[in-house]
């Protein structure tokens, strides 16, 4: 129980620094980019207006949580041990394991507040949009049968939003939480911030080559014995990121059948328990 | 310090042998249900650019087909029709899932570049303005068709599909077969069915099957006995030579 509290204290130290660090200035950038791009849009149809706003939004959410998890994570262990706060805690009798634990917890609830508030000005936005839009076609088709205003009203309704978007950003913070415990990992046997800043960036974009790895490794084709060996390297070795880019045909208005996202949920699941104790297995060894 | 390393790297490789089996069963999920359809090859490659090719592979294919509609629209607003043909080439190739792409690039391209076509000042021969207007109908054709590949569980392209046969081409036989495909889907309107027995009806060789389409539609109650459906039906009873005791609208 004491573990316990002292896990969440950390955790909650470790939200409140990163919160203090001003980080949510990205909420800014997002704002401008998704209120502007719905200002400069103006001129397309409705639907297409629609289609790009959730596509930049939906886009840019993916990007600020990717960037977010890597940053804010790459930098806890070499940032404490710098300001000699880690051996503070760690003398205070607090397990390195709950030290780890309290840290992913901290930045899961940042990655979390950054979703939410991203969220909910994204569905103001559309929100606004599809007002604005639904006033402008009741104002064309005023005198018009109202069977045909109620048409066109659904229409209108049906290309704003949509429940499917919902599992969407839920991947994309399993996603983003995926890649804080993986950074978490990297930086406990990494000497500096840049170098697990650039290792998560490394695994990042080799692991959205994974699954075709992984086809190339397992299809049984007929290839030379070493590419195989390198195909199998990286299908084992990297995280399987692909898997979680459902945003992209969520967008397109396609339903995720509950079974699939249930799976991808639980491989993130997987995924964020298995490099957190790899990462505390890595730090219970390393010398400070 | 080594063999815990060793240890640590041993138990990754482990984890990802293990979590292969749910990663394979995600991606099988994932195909049968139409998802991340998109053919990141060589071609893609060279049509967007290094860092579009990047952005593509790091999950932002959205973002980036958005930001390519945009340039679409531009060479639209400069008449640059084959620059637009080639941006909705990349854009559905990016988001083969959306269905206002597809539908858009077609009806640019069978709509607007083939009136275009047709009214190019700086084309004087008519048999060469006539055939430019026939390649973008085909354009517009097969952005529909290879939309309806890449979205087999949605009717609204098979609807666009039957409006460009209908309309452009006068196919009045691939346009009843395209509105019946798109009336087959739980979703899809009452009109698709209305539209598949009018079409139907212009077909030679279908007319009674037209006929028992409309009929049915006919005998379903109000909400169907619009004046076309009535008059096509009427139309079709005159050409089957139906006894007038069996005909929907007898005379008094």
């Amino acid at each position: 129980m004491k573990s316990l509290r002292g896990t969440w204290a950390i955790g909650w130290n470790t939200f409140t620094e990163l919160v203090r660090m001003k980080v949510f200035y990205f909420l800014l950038i997002f704002a401008l980019l998704i209120i502007g791009n719905s200002a400069f849009v103006a001129k397309f149809s409705f639907q297409e207006q629609f289609q790009m706003l959730k596509d930049i939004s939906l886009g840019a959410m993916a990007v600020f949580t990717s960037l977010l998890a890597i940053l804010a994570t790459a930098n806890f262990l070499p940032k404490d041990m710098e300001d000699r706060t880690i051996y503070t805690i760690l003398a205070k009798s607090v397990p390195r394991f709950s030290y780890l634990l309290g840290k992913l917890i901290g930045i899961l609830l940042l990655l979390g507040l950054a979703i939410l508030l991203m969220t909910g000005l994204f569905l103001a936005v559309l929100w606004l949009r599809e007002h604005w839009v639904l006033a402008e076609t009741r104002a064309q088709l005023a005198g018009a049968p109202a069977e045909e205003v109620a048409l066109a009203v659904r229409e209108v309704t049906a290309a704003t939003f949509n429940a499917n978007l919902v599992p969407g950003i839920v991947i994309i913070f399993v996603k983003a939480a995926l890649l804080a415990s993986l950074t978490l990992f990297i930086s406990t046997f990494s000497t500096s911030g840049i170098f697990a800043i650039l290792m998560a960036v490394a695994v990042y974009f080799i692991g959205h080559l994974q699954a075709t790895a992984r086809e190339f490794w397992l299809a049984g084709v007929d290839i030379q014995w070493w590419t195989r060996v390198l195909a199998a390297v990286v299908a084992l070795i990297f995280p399987d990121l692909q898997a979680f880019n459902l945003t992209d045909d969520v967008i397109a208005g396609v339903a995720v059948p509950t079974g699939l996202f249930l799976q991808t949920m639980a491989l993130g699941g997987l995924y964020v328990a298995v490099y957190f104790f790899l990462a505390a297995i890595a730090f219970a060894g390393r010398e400070l | 310090m080594i063999a815990r390393r060793l240890g640590v790297f041993g138990l990754l490789v482990l984890c990802g042998a293990a979590l292969l089996p749910l990663q394979i069963r995600i991606q099988r999920e994932a195909a049968a249900a139409h998802f991340r359809k998109t053919d990141l090859n060589l071609d893609l490659r060279e049509r967007v650019g290094q860092m579009g090719f990047l952005a593509a592979l790091s999950g932002f294919r959205s973002p980036l087909a958005a930001f390519l509609w945009i340039e679409a629209h531009t060479a639209w607003e400069n008449t640059e029709w084959g620059r637009m043909a080639g941006i909705f080439d990349t854009v559905t190739t990016l988001q083969p899932r959306s269905l206002l792409y597809w539908d858009m690039a077609a009806w640019h391209m069978a709509w607007n570049a083939s009136v275009a076509a047709m009214q190019d000042e700086k084309q004087p021969s008519e048999a060469l303005r006539i055939r430019a207007q026939r390649q973008y109908f085909e354009l517009g054709k097969e952005l529909l068709e290879r939309g309806i590949r890449n979205n087999p569980d949605r009717y609204q392209l098979y609807l666009q599909l039957g409006v460009l046969l209908r309309d452009k081409f006068e196919d009045h036989c691939g346009a009843a077969d395209a509105f019946l495909m798109a009336s087959s889907f739980p979703d899809a309107p009452p009109y698709c069915r209305r539209f598949a027995g009018y079409e139907m009806a212009k077909c030679p060789g279908r007319e009674r099957e037209a006929y028992d389409l409309l009929r049915e539609l006919y005998l379903q109650g109000e909400s169907q006995r619009l004046p076309t459906l009535v008059n096509v039906l009427t139309e079709m009873e005159k050409k089957l030579d139906i006894p007038e005791s069996e005909r929907v609208e007898q005379k008094p």
